[in-house]
């Protein structure tokens, strides 16, 4: 009873740092700790995603980055058709392209869950380390196509001019950018939430822990596996979509088996399982890549060593060794 | 097309394939025996192509850098066995991914740190430097070839070690009951180190091997762990023959997707847009063909608890 | 070596930036560019020949900030951002990739920053996308193709058999070989980005009866593609881009390389008097070779230097007609700015030779006389 009150407690004070820091740097007119901030928020989002198939469902998904790229592609195909007014298609009919973030963010999810959900059927087959590797081979898959493929510049990505619009709200100014990223990815911390403590939760975590006792009770392990794995893409696309307007460009990088590993390193530095424990992950990564950044080129060396020493000797991440116990194990 | 390209591509698919299988080996041996999945397979790689690269322009030796990069990569295995892998046995595969994702980014930054960022040079021993004629008008580079003959040494070493040599029986008894060998009073940590060591320095052979007639640089370990990663899991993860066939079918597969496409999408396309989508196409398709087996075979093609 | 050079860069940059704050009209240079991860080396001469300039002006009111994007295009973003907003940067530069560059350039020139490009030169960012805030010192990147193809056809090649990774840059130098090039075409190969075994493609090139082999592999594969070429007997000879030939990478290529024919803007045995003290004066200062990355650099840094000497970099418009005129003496010789601001130059043939036990080039002659990009009828300007 007292670590869960002390997570919920050490939760609600990261979503409030991270909701002031970037109106103290504003005040120090210091606008570039907003942008930071943003992309701490969407590195969460995307490790919210994540969290969902690996922490809830034990799914050890190591192709995120494809759900982070299609997302971010989505944005940037649908914008740039807008932006230069060519339709998508035009028989039979005239389908534009569209500069409304709320319309953007939805085929970026629709889009990355339909690419979840035919990864899913396949690689959902497989566990252990089998799932690993076919995910991973379905986003090189994915990255290879992107690359080779020029209608969408291929290796050079694709620049959006102007950031997509919000319904009443400047998105140039970095703040208000900020604000909107904030909002997402406390929904998607509260639908995490409510799933969690329903009856889907309860399912996915009987999948992961008693397979027998679930397909006794007339439950389709595999089904609740799918609808997980297409839910957590789906924010992870989402997450994408976002981090394509922070960059205003978007790139088969994105789709990198580096940027799945980076992923799964929010997840991992914040603590598996945790609500919260994407956000303290991506925060800590982004603290540190603009600390280290700035003192050594070599920073990534130091980023190994603290990984490790996480994962060895801090199995919980930051929030395990904050608020105690592991809640799911 | 003649014969004399078309065996000339068989030959460079099965080079291709079984220096792919110099590093499937070791991986699917790390992962049988001890239950590890290694991502920094690829980092005893760059490890033994920087050593052979080093010692070679020190010593002016080609063969003597080999040597090296055997040497190096075993102990560069061997110490991270006993400083973290060792930790690792009884952890999920999650933390496995996480910590050895973590000594990729150890191995390349510190390689930088110590070598540059340039790559470095090691050539072909002048030895094996050249091209050789063979029937049918082949033409072939002596180098590949002796790869080839390499790489069947290789399987065929492993083959004797497994099926005839104390350590073969014991490795095998770790495959299927770990809990066994442990009763059975072998020093199963020794063993652990052994078999790691053993698969850090074919990797390491690996390395020096394409080195040669690629370029050793930092980063040049990753791609071509991913492919071994993908021939092992159409093998069956665990399985030294299923490694050794995964090889060879990725190998032939690529190479001649490769080749073969681009043609293929002349017979009904504009000549530019046919190359550019079988380029694509071929890049994809070793990816296209690991997801048919696993459709097929979700524990892969020859799995070795089957 | 490379560590204590950057250390060196480093508390150069930082000591200028202290001295720079000093002074009035102070310039304040962003650097993002490449030091970490593939393709480093490319972006350490940037940075090395950029400073060397720097040092030698000695002008205290010019102060540098370096980033390292690792070749990312959303740290290089992100890294510009942090330049424009936090640091307050008057000029950006630095960027070595194509792709980085149609990430940060737009949006920096649109938020009214100046930016010179030391390497990349997107054909996007010559035509239509050209903007008055852009200048590129370096090259567009169909040029050194385009020369490639001008002199094979003057040489009495008919038969190429051209090759470059599956990717937009890949296709924009096989364009510009084509561009020029008059006789006909064995083949076109497209390979996977990155890819390191060329036996299948080298296989091709043996059964083609092609008279020659246009290659653009930039990085590890070019030296990777060089060797195999070299152990398979095939004897078509090599034509291409200085990109694989350059002082960077030939050591690593080795024997293998000598004798290819490549095309470059720069050379250090071009005969004039500002090479000549640049080369002596880069090697003094790093003890090696410079490449045509740090000439780049270094007439980039000239470029920032002769403009401030004039016009105050607040005053964009007057900043920017000093920096059109360049009145600098470049390594490379006279330079010129096209109506799009990129440069019109003469481009090299270049032979690669071996000097003592360094691999080298040697300038056969020219290939091309003040030579402009095929993309500047396009731009407005």
């Amino acid at each position: 009873m007292l670590n869960v009150s002390r997570e919920t407690i050490l939760n609600c004070l990261l979503a409030l740092t991270l909701l002031v820091v970037p109106f103290i740097a504003l005040s120090l007119d210091e606008p570039f700790y907003v942008t930071l901030a943003t992309r701490v928020a969407i590195y969460a989002l995307a490790g919210v995603g994540l969290n969902l198939a690996l922490g809830l469902g034990g799914l050890i998904s190591f192709g995120h980055a494809a759900f982070f790229g299609i997302g971010g592609y989505a944005v940037g195909i649908l914008a740039s058709h807008a932006l230069n007014y060519e339709p998508h298609f035009s028989s039979p009919f005239e389908l534009e392209g569209t500069t409304q973030m709320l319309i953007l963010w939805l085929v970026a999810m629709i889009v990355s869950g339909l690419a979840a959900l035919i990864i899913g059927l396949f690689s959902l087959r497989t566990s252990g380390v089998y799932f690993i590797m076919i995910t991973l081979a379905f986003a090189q898959m994915i990255y290879y196509f992107a690359i080779s493929w020029p209608a969408y510049g291929g290796e050079d990505g694709l620049s959006i001019y102007v950031r997509n619009g919000f319904p009443g709200v400047n998105t140039l100014i970095p703040i208000n950018f900020f604000l909107i990223t904030f909002g997402v990815l406390m929904s998607a911390l509260f639908l995490v939430a409510t799933l969690r403590n329903s009856r889907f939760g309860a399912a996915l975590q009987a999948a992961r822990q008693n397979e027998d006792r679930l397909s006794a009770v007339g439950i389709k392990p595999f089904n609740i596996r799918l609808a997980t794995f297409v839910i957590s893409a789906m924010i992870t696309g989402l997450a994408g979509a976002l981090f394509a307007d922070l960059n205003r460009f978007v790139s088969p990088n994105m789709l990198s088996w580096h940027t799945s590993g980076e992923i799964m390193v929010f997840v991992i530095l914040g603590g598996v399982g945790r609500l919260f424990g994407p956000v303290a992950g991506a925060a800590l990564f982004i603290l540190f890549e603009f600390i280290f950044g700035g003192l050594t080129e070599h920073w990534m060396f130091f980023l190994g060593l603290v990984l490790l020493a996480v994962v060895l000797f801090a199995r919980g991440g930051l929030i395990g060794s904050l608020a105690g116990k592991v809640r799911y194990d | 097309m003649t014969a004399a390209l078309l065996i000339e591509q068989l030959l460079n698919g099965v080079q291709f394939g079984l220096m792919l299988f110099l590093m499937a080996a070791g991986l699917t041996l790390v992962f049988g025996v001890m239950g590890l999945i290694n991502l920094a397979h690829g980092s005893l790689y760059m490890v033994g192509a920087f050593a052979c690269a080093a010692v070679a322009n020190f010593t002016g030796s080609f063969w003597i850098g080999l040597g090296a990069s055997l040497a190096a990569a075993a102990a560069a295995g061997a110490i991270i066995e006993i400083v973290v892998i060792r930790r690792l046995y009884n952890r999920d595969h999650l933390d496995q991914v996480l910590a050895t994702f973590a000594l990729i980014l150890i191995f390349s930054e510190g390689t930088r740190w110590v070598f540059g960022s340039f790559p470095l040079f090691l050539d072909v021993p002048e030895l094996l430097s050249g091209p050789v004629s063979l029937p049918f008008g082949v033409q072939y580079s002596i180098y590949r070839l002796a790869i080839i003959v390499i790489g069947c040494l290789v399987a065929l070493g492993l083959y004797l070690l497994i099926t005839k040599t104390r350590l073969g029986i014991r490795i095998r008894a770790g495959e299927s009951d770990r809990a066994m060998i442990a009763a059975l009073g072998i020093d199963i940590r020794t063993l652990y180190t052994i078999v790691f060591a053993l698969g850090a320095g074919l990797a390491g052979l690996a390395g020096a091997l394409v080195g040669a007639i690629q370029s050793v640089q930092v980063g040049m370990g990753e791609p071509v762990l991913i492919l071994a990663f993908v021939v092992i899991v159409i093998g069956g993860i665990g399985s030294i023959k299923g490694s050794l066939f995964g090889s060879l079918l990725v190998g032939l597969v690529d190479t001649m997707g490769r080749f073969l496409l681009p043609s293929f999408f002349k017979l009904f396309m504009d000549p530019s847009q046919a190359t550019s989508v079988g380029s694509a196409l071929a890049s994809m398709l070793i990816y296209i063909l690991m997801a048919l087996v696993l459709v097929v075979k979700p524990k892969g093609l020859f799995s070795a608890n089957a | 070596m490379g560590k204590m050079n950057f250390v060196k860069a480093g508390l150069m940059g930082l000591s200028l930036c202290v001295a720079g704050t000093a002074m009035a009209e102070p310039v304040k240079v962003g650097m993002i560019t490449t030091l970490s991860g593939g393709g480093s080396g490319l972006g350490v001469d940037v940075r090395d020949g950029f400073m060397l300039a720097v040092k030698q002006a000695g002008n205290k009111d010019l102060s540098v900030v370096i980033e390292d994007d690792a070749r990312k295009p959303s740290l290089a973003v992100q890294i510009a951002d942090k330049m424009i907003q936090s640091e307050k940067v008057d000029i950006l530069t630095g960027i070595i990739w194509s792709n980085l560059a149609m990430a940060v350039v737009p949006s920096a020139v649109a938020q009214g920053k100046i930016y010179i490009s030391p390497n990349a030169g997107p054909s996007k960012l010559a035509g239509k996308g050209c903007h008055p805030n852009y200048f590129n010192a370096s090259f567009q990147n169909d040029n050194l193709p385009e020369a490639m193809g001008a002199y094979a056809s003057e040489n009495g090649f008919k038969n190429s058999f051209i090759i470059a990774p599956n990717y937009p840059a890949g296709k924009d130098v096989l364009n510009g070989y084509k561009r020029f090039y008059k006789g006909k075409l064995s083949a076109e190969v497209y390979t996977k980005l990155g890819q390191k075994d060329y036996a299948a493609e080298i296989a091709q090139i043996r059964a083609s009866g092609a008279d020659s082999v246009f290659i653009f592999l930039p990085g590890g594969m070019g030296i990777a593609f060089m060797k195999q070429y070299a152990q398979s007997g095939v004897d078509i000879p090599v034509l291409g881009p200085a990109f694989s030939f350059d002082q960077g990478i030939l050591q690593a290529v080795g024997a293998s390389a000598l004798g290819v024919k490549n095309t470059s803007h720069w050379n250090k045995d071009l005969d004039f008097a500002a090479n000549k003290k640049f080369v002596a004066s880069f090697q003094a200062e790093y003890g090696r070779l410079p490449s045509l990355y740090a000439v780049q650099g270094f007439d980039t840094a000239s470029l920032i230097l002769s403009a401030m000497a004039k016009a105050d970099v607040k005053d964009t418009e007057a900043f920017r007609a000093e920096l059109k005129k360049i009145d600098i003496a470049s390594p490379r010789g006279p330079l010129k700015f096209g109506n799009n601001q990129h440069l019109i130059q003469t481009i090299y043939v270049r032979e690669v030779i071996k000097e003592g036990d360094i691999y080298t080039n040697k300038t056969n002659g020219v290939a091309i006389k003040d030579h402009q990009d095929a993309y500047a009828v396009d731009c407005k300007m």
